[in-house]
């Protein structure tokens, strides 16, 4: 311990002896940051206290003076703590670093560009609840005339979530130029699912396939919520489902695929069950009250319906996300 | 050597002895107050390790001289089973104490060098030397 700190303690305590006031225990505690700051033990400071009670004091009864061995002989495990957790403390900032790394190394990664279609307006959000995104949102621009999405989950969370997540970016890249129906793309991804990875790791997935010229939306569900179409000359929604087992369940599952056909101002809304199963105060929300949601901005942009939608759910969760938020809308503008 | 012996370590009363041992030698070095306690817990926790997983083991405890400097060196020994890990068991927070800062981490902080030799199914000794500032 440096000198000058042992002397500025005995004529503190010395003061503090003579006045025994409030200021001289203030200015003791701001001294007191000093040891922290140099990384003096507790153990030291008993040393310390020891030798200016002796200095200070002539006729210290030497009960007193020894008592402080004890003291000290008490402190020392305080002291390992203590420097255990600052180790602890600087090991956790470097996994903090490391894992703020890995969130823009996945955002990089899964970063995917919003394809411009002729009469078909495209938005989405996806938001995760923590660090890292549990859900996944895929577009692929096949021909000029037919763009495909798709929506996943992954049943699990955080780091080892987000590396499947890769994989199943990479798989459904390498069909790029294949012309895959929703349903084999599903059938094939479940194969290297199931292959791949472990056995307590899941996906749903969404895929569906937009052809501009015959306005028709094609779609296959690997266990995924429902999406949702709005009927504009009906003013009417209905779920868009399909049969279809989790992705890496059973290598040989089958998915079952459907067609609806949009006219103009129609919408198809998917979504997770981070939209889906929003969880507020009052327990969990029905489908009917995303149903009014949309329905009160329905004539906006899909982008603008997105970022209402978000808004609104994620307010009424206190603006804390419960579950990773995704949502996308592909709307019919001509 | 001038000073310094070694304990044998059979039962817990022994680690008790070995701690007294090793507070007089650290007194008849030199060391301050806190330093003999520091040393004192150090012998402490490497002495219960041999009572707790070889069953019995020495602890010696020899002053030492290199130059100017002058130190203790506690060689803790036994032919026990050995440590499996020894990374894990030097990383923070693996004690089976768990957040209180003991433990083999905690030797090491209490003493200035510190080394394992650690071999499966035939022992364990361990090294660790503090020096007078
Ligand atoms: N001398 C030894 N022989 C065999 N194993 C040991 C020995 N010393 C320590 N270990 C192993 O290392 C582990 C960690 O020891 P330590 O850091 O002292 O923490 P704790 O004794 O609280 O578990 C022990 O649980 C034990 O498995
Ligand atoms: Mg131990």
């Amino acid at each position: 311990m440096p000198q000058e700190t042992g002397k500025q303690y005995k004529q503190m305590l010395k003061s503090f002896l003579r006045t025994q006031g409030e200021e001289d225990l203030y200015l003791g505690q701001q001294f007191s940051r000093n040891f922290i700051e140099k990384k003096i033990a507790p153990e030291d400071v008993i040393s310390l206290h020891k030798t200016s009670i002796e200095e200070l004091i002539e006729d210290l009864p030497p009960e007193v003076s020894i008592s402080f061995d004890f003291l000290i002989e008490m402190m020392i495990h305080y002291g390992l703590a203590l420097k255990e957790h600052q180790s602890l403390i600087r090991k956790q900032e470097a996994i903090q670093m490391e894992m703020d790394i890995a969130v823009r190394m996945q955002n990089t990664l899964l970063q995917t560009a919003t394809p411009e279609v002729q009469g078909l307006d495209i938005g989405w959000i996806s938001k995760p609840a923590k660090q890292m995104n549990g859900d996944y949102v895929y577009f692929l621009n096949e021909t000029s005339s037919q763009v495909c999405l798709a929506v996943a989950d992954i049943i699990g969370k955080g780091m080892s979530a987000a590396m499947h997540m890769s994989m199943v970016k990479f798989g459904m890249d390498s069909l790029r130029y294949e012309k895959r129906s929703p349903s084999e793309v599903l059938s094939f991804i479940n194969k290297m699912i199931e292959k791949s990875i472990s056995d307590s790791m899941f996906v749903s997935m969404f895929y569906g396939k937009y052809d501009t010229d015959t306005a028709t939306f094609r779609y296959a569900s690997a266990g995924h919520e429902p999406a949702l179409f709005y009927c504009a000359a009906e003013k009417e929604f209905k779920l868009l489902e399909s049969k279809g087992l989790l992705l890496g369940v059973q290598e040989e599952a089958k998915y079952e695929e459907r067609t609806v056909k949009l006219e103009v101002n129609d919408f198809v809304v998917i979504m997770t069950d981070g939209v889906s199963e929003t969880r507020t105060e009052n327990g969990f929300i029905e489908m009917d009250f995303i149903e009014n949601l949309l329905c009160q901005v329905k004539s906006e942009n899909a982008q603008a319906m997105v970022d209402y939608l978000f808004n609104e759910l994620s307010r009424m969760q206190d603006y804390q996300l419960h579950d990773d938020f995704t949502l996308v809308i592909l709307k019919k503008t001509k | 050597m001038e000073h310094g012996s070694s304990i044998e370590i059979n039962t817990e009363w022994d680690i008790v002895a070995a701690r007294q041992l090793g507070r007089n030698e650290a007194k008849e070095t030199g060391f301050g107050t806190v330093d003999q306690a520091r040393i004192t817990t150090a012998i402490s926790e490497l002495a219960r390790n041999i009572y707790l997983y070889a069953g019995k083991g020495v602890i010696k405890i020899e002053p030492v001289r290199a130059g100017q400097r002058a130190g203790l060196i506690i060689t803790a020994s036994d032919e026990g089973p050995g440590i499996t890990d020894l990374q894990k068991v030097m990383e923070d927070g693996f004690t089976t104490s768990g957040g209180l800062g003991a433990g083999m981490p905690g030797v090491k902080r209490l003493m200035d060098d510190f080394r394992v030799e650690t071999e499966v199914g035939i022992g364990t000794t361990i090294t660790a030397t503090k020096w007078l500032h």
